[in-house]
């Protein structure tokens, strides 16, 4: 009964010529990533609003911005070069900040709501399997969101870098120095640090997710507070604070392996980029083998839990 | 060709025991209605056969096993669980897109033409359509797909009688045809009387009568006896009596219609009238299988 015309749907991504077990690999995975992107529009909305809000107070700042440049450029190169970009990691940071926020929720949500309102029998009526489910979802923080702030802080920039070389020309000021504005080098640091920090968060957006899968309800707390007691417990027990630490490293401690950074935190070369030292710590690999335990059971559960 | 073989299929939830041992042969090309009361089990079975939960027992849905195959099986099987489970905040081209992207089997052109005969816009969101609409939608979606097996739970729930009557006047209409298998739970018997091919009843996780329709319209009986032959009536061992105004109705088993209609007016009874003699009465129930 079927044509194939009436089996290819509006888009052109997936091609006609593939074949069928490609097909059925690799079609439900697209659209169940996409169906997330519907269902979830704060994955792009609240970035989106973040960046409006910094280019917004970027653009009051520029009033008495060539009077600022012209005392920054009486400074060192290295002095004029963080004065310059502050604002620009200033918006960065917000943006990830918000990704990873955005995240965190996104991964709550995203085995639980689906059990809330029974909408878990449509979707297990239809031919895609837990596998594809929970890799779908995971791939949102771990890959989407990513690309998501990346376009957005890169598009950030840019407004930022046009308006203010815009205002520095008209009053007489030149414009940034590619010196003191390597653009293209800085979206390569942010390409370089998105993904690392993917990977080194992996574990923690895989055990939202796990949680999200198996608890009935206040999916926060019990994402939250184990980890919590658990390091409170071994304080008060045997007063030392390994688990503690974990969890800090754990959180904190992609900066310090990913990059070489100096007191001010700041990346302004591609030398401080460690990718050797990243990619051989054991930390990296532990949490890729939690994030894969993780998310191994979260299919299990998928499979085996049903509406609320 | 067998779509559904179950052999003992059990399911216990805690001390609770859901199905306990059901025996289970559907071929293909019918319509087969599970009828029980609440709690009799019903749901679980469809449960297990759509692979939503682990049993005991044997078994197979159009060959596979649904609780390891699922994905692969619901190439085959659809179901609508019932009017409420379409995600709420999806677009009406949401669904179709989706759908077309992930079912081998869907036919597009087929669910756009299934819904230009409704009032459902492509724009809307399911949280804002009517219930009877939500339902449209579903089935629309569900009876473009060139599935094998078709499961209902309850798929009109909550929906009123001319959204109802259109529901199963569509599904014999523009989808069943021999070659598929539907089946059926629901609680309205009345309606689905005329649509079923098979009736099977459980309760308590048992199947206690397995007819199909030939064989419900033969061999039961009901007569509205007359006062003063109620005795010789029950001497002919109805398997049900019940009062109405002004007078008692017996139903029969393989009884001699002639010789019923000696003793009132004979009809043929419907399914809620079985149901009741079979579920209503655990002693007689047992005399009324086989």
């Amino acid at each position: 009964m079927n044509t194939p015309s009436n089996a290819v749907p509006e888009t052109s991504v997936d091609a006609r010529g593939i074949a069928p077990a490609a097909v059925s690999a690799t079609r439900p995975m697209y659209w169940s990533v996409r169906r997330e992107l519907w269902e979830n529009r704060s994955l792009y909305v609240a970035p989106l609003i973040v960046a409006a809000v910094m280019l917004s107070g970027f653009l009051i700042s520029t009033i008495g911005l060539p009077h600022r440049r012209r005392a920054v450029l009486l400074l060192g190169p290295a002095q004029q070069r963080a004065a310059i970009e502050r604002p620009y990691d200033m918006a960065a940071m917000m943006i990830l900040a918000t990704a990873f926020i955005v995240g965190v929720f996104y991964c709550l949500d995203a085995l639980h709501g689906e059990r809330r309102d029974r909408s878990i029998l449509f979707w297990k009526s239809l031919p895609v399997s837990d596998l594809t489910t929970v890799l779908s979802k995971a791939s949102i923080p771990l890959v989407v969101l990513p690309l998501i702030a990346f376009a957005i802080i890169v598009a950030t920039q840019a407004d930022m870098l046009l308006l203010s070389n815009a205002v520095l020309r008209m009053n007489g000021v030149s414009a940034a120095t590619p010196e003191q504005m390597p653009v293209f080098q800085q979206s390569l640091i942010l390409l370089y640090g998105l993904v690392t920090l993917a990977l080194w968060h992996a574990p923690i957006y895989a055990w939202l997710l796990l949680v999200s899968g198996w608890a009935r309800r206040a999916t926060f707390l019990w994402a939250v507070l184990p980890p919590f007691l658990i390091a409170g417990l071994e304080k008060i027990a045997l007063g030392t604070s390994y688990i503690g630490s974990m969890l800090r490293y754990r959180l904190m401690g992609h900066m310090e392996t990913a990059f070489a950074s100096g007191a001010d935190w700041r990346i302004g070369s591609m030398a401080q980029l460690t990718p050797e030292r990243f990619l051989s710590t054991p930390g990296l690999w532990v949490g890729l083998l939690f994030a894969a335990a993780f998310l191994a059971a979260a299919v299990r559960l998928r499979r085996d839990r049903g509406p609320i | 060709m067998i779509c559904i073989e179950a052999r003992g299929l059990r399911k216990a939830y805690g001390t609770t025991i859901a199905l306990d041992g059901v025996d289970l042969r559907v071929e293909e090309g019918r319509i087969l209605g599970l009828i029980g009361p609440n709690g009799a089990g019903k749901t679980t079975a469809l449960n297990a056969i759509l692979g939503l939960t682990p049993y005991y027992g044997e078994l197979k849905v159009l060959g596979r096993d649904p609780w390891t195959e699922r994905d692969l099986l619901m190439r085959d099987v659809c179901f609508i669980a019932d009017v409420a489970v379409l995600p709420r905040w999806m677009r009406v081209s949401h669904a179709l897109d989706y759908v077309a992207g992930v079912h081998p089997r869907f036919d597009r052109a087929k669910a756009e033409s299934l819904l230009a005969k409704t009032a459902i816009k492509r724009a809307s969101k399911v949280r804002e359509l009517s219930k009877g609409m939500v339902a449209q939608l579903h089935l629309s979606l569900v009876m473009a797909i060139d599935a094998k097996l078709l499961v209902l739970d309850e798929p009109t729930l909550g929906l009123d009688i001319l959204y109802r009557k259109q529901f199963y006047d569509s599904l014999l209409n523009d989808y069943f045809d021999r070659s598929r298998t539907i089946l059926v739970t629901t609680h309205q018997v009345e309606e689905v009387q005329d649509v079923l091919t098979d009736i099977l009843f459980i309760d308590r996780g048992r199947i206690v009568l397995d007819r199909t329709m030939e064989e419900f319209e033969s061999r039961y009986l009901e007569v509205v006896v007359r006062p003063d032959h109620v005795a010789a009536a029950r001497a002919l061992r109805p398997i049900h009596e019940r009062q109405v105004f002004g007078g008692s109705v017996l139903l029969f088993d393989r009884a001699d219609r002639q010789q019923l209609a000696a003793l009132g007016d004979v009809r043929r009874p419907g399914i809620a009238d079985l149901f009741v003699a079979v579920m209503g009465s655990p002693n007689q129930a047992q005399g009324a299988v086989r």
